[in-house]
């Protein structure tokens, strides 16, 4: 994979698999302090101890169609290859914390990638998961969450093809703006 | 910047439109987006198929990213349900996926080129 938004799409899957109601998406880039974070954090089921200690073993998965499982060792390669971790926290019944952790100018490190392609794919899942994006580049920040969209929307759906063109747009827009100095 | 009042009014366009439909109606599309088809580019030709739907204005389809199936290796894999028909498309890509559209899905034709009967192994 040769963006970490791919990873995070991905990794996403198995909170829905998890009966997630809300996702939460947190990319922290600092420069300063020379770290990429990725954190994701939802409300589904969670996992056991047992199965904590087995998740990034590429040869554990609780997928029935197949042997293997990738999603988490590949995410875990891409994150110690620049030096950094990835963190799984987990309790039954209480959800699923992730954290990947980058050298930001890590040589090997991927770019982030069209994330706003990962999140309306995201919203497009059928079970109408809610997802908060907060991505952060040194002091500026931009939020996305589909609950003040839906709010906006009132009954019309999230998946509706003009809305997901709305929500691509500002998601890159967005992203692209906290790039930007600040002018002071 | 796009703003929250353009998205108002994308919302009083669409409850203008009275087209309510049950969920089994129309045709569905259905993208594999696992780990296997992720790394294959599944989310390229998902991209694709969305845009294509709402620039064409194509009505009653709805695109939803699933699963694996367990094909692994001919991903991305692309499913069209269409009535009790389900055809079941391999080694999409975004050519692929704009021809599903232009030839599966408005013109009624299959893609004969990419049906899995020809990959499987």
């Amino acid at each position: 994979m040769n963006e970490l938004s791919l990873h995070i799409l991905d990794i996403c899957q198995n909170s829905i698999k998890a009966n997630a109601t809300l996702i939460e998406i947190i990319v922290e880039e600092d420069t300063i302090s020379n770290l990429f974070s990725i954190v994701i954090h939802d409300n589904g089921h969670g996992m056991s101890k047992t199965t904590l200690t087995q998740v990034a073993d590429p040869f554990y998965t609780t997928r029935t169609t197949r042997k293997v499982g990738l999603g988490l060792s590949l995410f875990q390669l891409a994150a110690e290859q620049c030096n950094g971790s990835l963190v799984i926290e987990s309790e039954e019944g209480h959800g699923t914390h992730v954290v990947a952790t980058f050298e930001h100018d890590h040589i090997d490190r991927a770019p982030l990638g069209r994330i706003e392609d990962t999140l309306t794919i995201l919203i497009l899942n059928e079970a109408g998961i809610d997802i908060l994006y907060q991505h952060s580049y040194n002091n500026n920040r931009y939020v996305f969450d589909t609950r003040d969209i839906r709010e906006v929307l009132g009954d019309i759906p999230l998946n509706d093809p003009e809305v997901l063109q709305w929500i691509k747009q500002h998601i890159k827009q967005g992203t692209t703006t906290i790039y930007k100095e600040e002018t002071t | 910047m796009k703003s929250l009042d353009d998205l108002k009014k994308i919302r009083d366009a669409a409850q203008r439109k009275v087209t309510m439909r049950g969920k089994n109606e129309g045709i569905r599309i259905l993208v594999g987006m696992a780990t296997c088809g992720i790394s294959a580019g599944a989310r390229p030709v998902m991209n694709k198929l969305v845009e294509e739907v709402a620039e064409k204005d194509i009505k009653d389809v709805t695109i939803t990213p699933v699963g694996c199936i367990g094909e692994c290796a001919i991903e991305p894999i692309v499913e069209v349900l269409k009535g009790d028909q389900r055809t079941t498309y391999c080694r999409v890509d975004v050519e692929v996926a704009e021809r599903i559209i232009n030839e599966h899905i408005i013109g009624g034709k299959v893609v004969e080129d990419n049906l899995i009967g020809k990959y499987r192994l």
